[in-house]
């Protein structure tokens, strides 16, 4: 009876106690009430109710932490995703959210940049960030939105707008250089990512194009000053990160790849820094279009081909107010020794300037090509 | 819990998998049989639909659905879920969210006071 009852509590010593408990009933009780047509069963009986009973008063002490015990059980089977930031990302990028106030969210929520940081990276007005952020704050609330990561069956879907949100938060503390710790919380995030989904080329792209450019750190800035790739001493790259970045590389003629692994291509033709620009433009055909992508590809152009065609290439690109347009002009009529044509666009490209690194680095240009 | 709407509606640009489509009997017995769907109808066709509107105090009674054009609401289901993502993958498995599309809305009861 012992055994039996050691097989459906699992305790040794309750199971003990509750046999003699069981057998001490039965001293009280047949002679009273008779004995039983099957004692054993009667025996097995009472010591088995007392056994349960006497779990369940010790549960209502042990509840919590069994409860805790089994609910990270349950999570590490379902959601192995245990990072608190990665779980405050997927919800800030759930689908019914639209794209636009996935991002902006999670760089609210997430990174903590304010409305006029995350305005600015995506080149919209104040008023129209703050109230994309108040929509979707309301919509999580209003349609039930859970907060959670998504269940192994829906992450990968779910995963290309965390993607997005991580390339943004990279690229803020990539581009205003105070806030370098975004940067490596994105890179921190990405790795985590990475780990998590070994079987997905993108997140692996995303975290080659995030260690290539942020292998650049502390080369691009010196003495507070914007220093161009050209100029940057190798010495102060990081070869650590150049390295890792490589190594997640696929070689550029092999299968076409997504939009992270193709972007990572085209950085790790910046930091192999063999002059080989070849590859660049066909990688940027690879990404299409919008103002950004169609400059950076007109400068490959300059690049591969040289500062005519450059300047030829954003002759040929719509008009946009994507402010780095007049920079890049500047700086191929700049190598091509057209000054006074070069102090136009430098002035124009001033006006529009972000940053006080990247103004520094114009009104440089522009003493060079005026003095 | 939460309540939610869906509305199914017909889409101009259906889905071209070749997979048999889901059995609506079968979806509406699995999710009242859970509780989970608490109601819903099918819709009489647009034509047959009317507009009211008032304004300035006249009743103004027209033919036409809310909608013009192709896409307009054929159905509508009522869901009680725990979350967005629950009605979410209820919904998917209505053979309408291949043929057509649906709406998932959150809705509240109105708090009347019925005294």
């Amino acid at each position: 009876m012992v055994s039996t009852l050691i097989r459906i509590t699992g305790d040794w010593s309750l199971a003990e106690d509750c046999t003699a408990d069981a057998f001490e009933k039965a001293l009280e009780r047949w002679p009273r009430d008779g004995v039983p047509d099957n004692p054993g069963a009667w025996l097995t009986t009472v010591a088995k109710n007392k056994a349960l009973d006497r779990l369940r008063r010790a549960a209502n002490e042990a509840r919590k932490l069994e409860q805790i015990a089994i609910m990270d059980e349950l999570e590490a089977d379902v959601n192995e995703v245990t990072d608190d930031r990665l779980r405050l990302i997927f919800t800030c990028c759930h689908p019914a959210l639209p794209l636009e106030a996935r991002v902006a969210l999670t760089l609210r929520t997430v990174a903590g940049l304010t409305t006029p940081e995350i305005a600015s990276a995506f080149l919209v007005p104040e008023p129209t960030m703050a109230q994309r952020l108040v929509r979707a704050q309301k919509k999580i609330k209003n349609a039930g939105i859970p907060y959670r990561v998504p269940p192994i069956e829906l992450l990968p879907e779910r995963l290309g707008g965390v993607l997005a949100v991580l390339y943004l938060l990279f690229n803020e503390g990539y581009t205003a250089v105070s806030r370098v710790d975004l940067a490596e919380e994105a890179i921190r995030l990405t790795r985590v990512l990475a780990q998590l989904m070994p079987g997905e080329p993108e997140v692996r792209g995303l975290l080659a194009l995030e260690l290539l450019q942020h292998s650049r750190r502390h080369a691009r800035l010196v003495d507070g000053a914007l220093v161009p790739l050209e100029e940057q001493d190798r010495g102060l790259w990081d070869t650590a990160a150049i390295e890792e970045g490589l190594a997640l590389v696929a070689p550029v003629r092999s299968v076409p790849g997504g939009r992270y692994q193709t972007q990572a291509a085209i950085a790790a033709v910046h930091a192999r820094d063999d002059g080989d620009y070849s590859d660049l433009v066909a990688l940027y055909d690879r990404l299409g279009g919008g103002p950004v992508i169609e400059l950076n590809r007109a400068v490959a152009i300059g690049m591969a081909h040289g500062p005519e065609a450059g300047l030829a290439a954003i002759a040929a690109l719509p008009a946009s107010d994507y402010y780095l347009v007049p920079a890049a002009r500047a700086d191929f009529l700049r190598r091509l020794g057209r000054g006074d044509e070069a102090a136009v666009q430098y002035r124009l490209a001033l006006a529009v300037v972000k940053t006080d690194q990247e103004r520094e680095y114009l009104a440089r240009r522009l003493a060079e090509v005026e003095g | 819990m939460s309540r939610y709407i869906m509305f199914v509606c017909v889409d101009g640009d259906p889905d071209t998998d070749p997979a048999p489509e889901p059995d609506i009997e079968k979806w509406v017995a699995d999710h009242d049989a859970s509780g989970k769907r608490v109601g819903g109808d099918r819709l009489a066709e647009p034509n047959d639909a009317t507009m009211l509107r008032v304004r300035d105090g006249k009743q103004l009674v027209t033919d036409g659905p809310f909608t013009e054009g192709k896409e307009f609401i054929v159905g509508y289901d009522l869901l009680e879920c725990d979350s967005m993502d629950e009605a979410i993958a209820i919904a998917a498995g209505h053979p309408m969210a291949r043929a057509g599309r649906i709406e998932i809305r959150a809705s509240w009861p109105l708090e009347l006071n019925l005294s």
